[in-house]
């Protein structure tokens, strides 16, 4: 790109977000639709709503769930990615039984964890972790099975103890697939658990969303869409920061592999 | 060149299980464990049938007309909101990702919108749409729009420099570069974006089948559970992982056909 | 020392089958600095492996002080072509050459000592703390070599450490590691395709015929040492040693006759 293009380029991704959203702000403040109601009303209700009044009652348990979920996932996947990379007929014993439970749609099992787990918390938190559990499983599998047979001989040279090579070896070997379905995983988390807010709650901001639409708090719907928009976008950003700092080697080690 | 080493297992050659017959074997263990616990009463009978009453039934339901509606609506909504997914989103990505001006310009939205979780709209579409088929395509497409999106973008972005600049230095103009060298290429990536937002708009129908009510299999599941015939919701439960097997299947398959001709120049996942 | 006895190798079964190695005889004694050579596909690192117990052998077998190798011996070390993918690319160089260390359970301070004496051996000291992709690859073949000796082997196995690199590089490579060897008293088994290099390093050189590989000759080799760039290669016995070595790679090259009788 020439210099013009690029700083029309820079210019562009920073005016173009803003535009968009002053377009919005118009249109919706002529608007006289219920649904749609004027972008300054929807800020305003936010405000009031999760700065900070409703932050405790809806929006801590709704984080406590997930952050529950996940991180149970992340621990059983991972644990069980490792074994299962490491040992090829345990694979072909899994294998059947993992493709039909990962292909079964996530909210389908929701009846069944209301029927034998209840409503509660413990049903919210094991969903997420159910369904969180097989990208990062998955990719553990793949990034093990992946290592590079040059690796994995100068390990058995050096008769690395078996610990050692789980822990020290495979397990930051696999990391950046790991970290690959740990995101995929991170987005499932939040929609399951807006999922079973929406489905079998008395609080969290998945409730508060539909709660809203159905006693037509109409700005009150939009603030949490807008929260839950922010949530995702925050809690992958995050992420992202996470792993590059975690994995500034793999990109070194690419980048120089591929020059 | 192979590492294999080991020594040969202590087990005697009788009792091992042969390579071949691990996954028939695991999956006959598991199908005997969950249908004799309950039966012994180690897994309460009213929560876990066992499998094979739930397996009957599955069967019982492939004579019910109800069942196939409800697959019937399932399907519908699948594939609605796949197609309208991929006929907004590939071309928009193909012409976003071509320019990079305009890539630029619209990256900060898109990275904005695409987290969104799109279950957190189910209540403006009841609004907009009611509870209806729309609602739920609707929300099939929204979410597999950004799987396919992302997924186009990557593609045309990643074509090789060497083989559009070789195409310039021939005088291919800009629409001919993109049919015949961009295209080509960035449709393994279009393929693994269509996989994904497959799975993506079955498991939004579902949801909305769920939590709004359309009529479908995410509907006959909480409406079995909610009438106590526990054996009917694990039957369709089984039955919508059936159903995601199968569209998983078809979409690997025709994956890697297109992977097979195709000059890959895919950065394989992996090995390194 | 290490005595490989009748070894064989073949890959897969019935029609398939392939032959690496037909019938491989040598010894290699305490100390001595032992070149492989031979022609490509000769089964260079098939030989290698089996000699590292990182394969087992169809036939035969190789025996480390008269005790059969049936997995990697705890006194061997070895150093491979590939350093990028051998070295773990989130360890730095220190931790890179800690690592096998941690088998042999001694106290931090004496792990401490082997690292840096091994780093500085190969002249790397500033660069402790890096990380192996931001090295240029013969500093991390230089890496790999320290990891072998820091963990003080009896016996160093090489299987062509120094293809990858280039020409200058390679020369700096090759006295560093006799030099190395002449410092920590350590067995060299150095497998290479380069005749210059099988000449300039060995105590003695083991020519391979092809597929199905077995030994074609076993020539000492008579140089003084310390071995220079320059000085011994300016030798009339060095340019002699290379011709016999080229001729013997060459006349199994064109010969029809698979047979070999080792020398």
């Amino acid at each position: 790109m020439t210099r013009r293009q690029r700083l029309l380029a820079t210019g562009l991704e920073v005016t173009v977000p803003l535009l968009l959203l002053v377009i919005w702000g118009l249109w919706s403040s002529g608007s006289s639709t219920y649904y749609f109601p004027p972008l300054t009303d929807i800020l305003s209700t936010f405000a009031d709503t999760w700065l900070f009044e409703r932050v405790g009652s809806d929006v801590v348990p709704s984080l406590v769930r997930m952050g529950l979920g996940f991180g149970i996932a992340v621990v059983v996947a991972i644990s069980a990615g490792l074994l299962l990379g490491l040992s090829p007929r345990a694979r072909r014993a899994a294998a059947p039984i993992v493709e039909f439970l990962r292909a079964i749609p996530p909210p389908a099992l929701l009846p069944f964890a209301i029927l034998v787990i209840g409503v509660g918390n413990s049903m919210k938190v094991f969903i997420i972790a159910f369904v969180c559990i097989w990208p990062i499983l998955l990719n553990t599998i793949d990034g093990v099975t992946g290592v590079d047979p040059t690796l994995r001989d100068t390990t058995r040279v050096y008769g690395v103890s078996k610990r050692d090579r789980l822990w020290r070896v495979m397990l930051p070997a696999a990391s950046p697939q790991i970290f690959a379905g740990m995101r995929t995983s991170l987005s499932l988390a939040l929609i399951l658990m807006v999922i079973s807010e929406m489905v079998a709650s008395t609080n969290g901001i998945g409730y508060f969303v539909l709660q809203s639409q159905r006693t037509f708090a109409i700005p009150e719907m939009w603030s949490g869409i807008l929260l839950l928009g922010i949530l995702g976008y925050t809690l992958n950003g995050a992420f992202v920061l996470i792993e590059r700092r975690v994995l500034r080697w793999h990109r070194g080690a690419r980048a120089s592999a591929l020059s | 060149m192979t590492t294999l080493a080991r020594s040969a297992t202590s087990r005697p050659r009788s009792l091992r299980v042969p390579d071949w017959a691990l996954p028939w074997a695991s999956v006959v263990g598991v199908l005997v464990l969950f249908d004799l616990l309950p039966r012994i009463g180690v897994l309460p009978r009213d929560h876990f049938p066992p499998i094979s009453e739930m397996l009957s039934t599955l069967v019982e339901q492939l004579g019910e007309a109800s069942f196939w509606e409800a697959v019937g609506n399932t399907l519908q909504g699948w594939a609605l909101g796949l197609a309208i997914a991929a006929a907004l989103a590939i071309p928009i990505g193909i012409v976003i990702g071509s320019s990079r001006i305009l890539y630029r310009a619209m990256r900060a939205v898109i990275e904005f919108l695409r987290p969104i979780p799109s279950v957190a709209l189910i209540p403006l579409a009841i609004l907009i749409y009611g509870t209806g088929l729309e609602s739920k395509v609707f929300l099939a497409a929204f979410a597999s729009f950004w799987q396919l999106l992302v997924a186009t973008l990557y593609g045309v972005q990643d074509v090789d420099p060497v083989a559009t600049d070789t195409a310039r230095s021939f005088g291919f103009s800009r629409i001919q570069r993109l049919f015949r060298v961009t295209l080509p290429s960035a449709i393994p990536y279009i393929a693994t974006g269509l996989r994904i937002a497959s799975a993506v708009s079955l498991i939004l129908t579902v949801t909305a089948e769920l939590v709004i009510g359309s009529a479908g299999l995410g509907r006959s599941i909480n409406v079995a559970r909610s009438g106590g015939n526990e054996e009917l919701m694990y039957a369709l439960i089984i039955t919508t992982g059936i159903l995601g097997v199968l569209l998983n299947t078809i979409f690997v398959r025709a994956e890697r056909r297109v992977l097979r001709w195709h000059p890959s120049q895919r950065p394989g996942e992996a090995a390194q | 020392m290490l005595t490989v006895d009748h070894l064989g190798k073949t890959y897969g079964e019935g029609e398939d089958a392939v032959e690496a190695i037909g019938d491989l005889e040598f010894e290699v004694l305490e100390k001595e600095f032992v070149c492989i050579v031979g022609p490509s596909g000769c089964g260079k690192t098939t030989l290698l492996k089996c000699m590292s117990g990182l394969l087992t052998p169809t036939r035969g077998e190789v025996r480390l002080h008269d005790a059969r190798i049936d997995g990697p011996p705890e006194r061997m070390a070895l150093v491979f072509q590939e350093y990028g993918r051998s070295l773990y690319p989130w360890m730095s160089v220190r931790q890179n050459v800690a690592f096998p260390l941690r088998r042999k359970r001694l106290a931090k301070e004496e792990a401490s000592q082997l690292v840096e004496q091994a780093v500085e051996a190969v002249d790397l000291t500033g660069f402790l703390d890096r990380y192996p992709w931001e090295l240029s690859g013969g500093m991390q073949q230089r890496v790999a070599i320290a990891r072998a000796l820091a963990y003080q082997p009896e016996i160093l196995l090489m299987d062509e450490p120094f293809a990858s690199v280039d020409a200058q590089t390679r020369a700096d490579l090759e006295d560093l590691i006799l030099e190395v060897r002449r410092q920590y008293g350590v067995t060299v088994v150095f497998v290479t395709h380069d005749i210059d290099e099988s000449v300039y390093l060995g105590d003695r050189i083991v020519v391979l015929t092809p597929a199905p590989t077995t030994v074609q000759e076993s020539l000492d080799v008579d140089l003084p040492t310390p071995r220079d760039q320059l000085e011994t290669k300016e030798l009339p016995e060095f340019a002699r040693l290379r011709a016999h070595v080229y001729r013997s790679i060459k006349r199994e090259q064109t010969s029809a006759e698979p047979e070999r009788a080792p020398a």
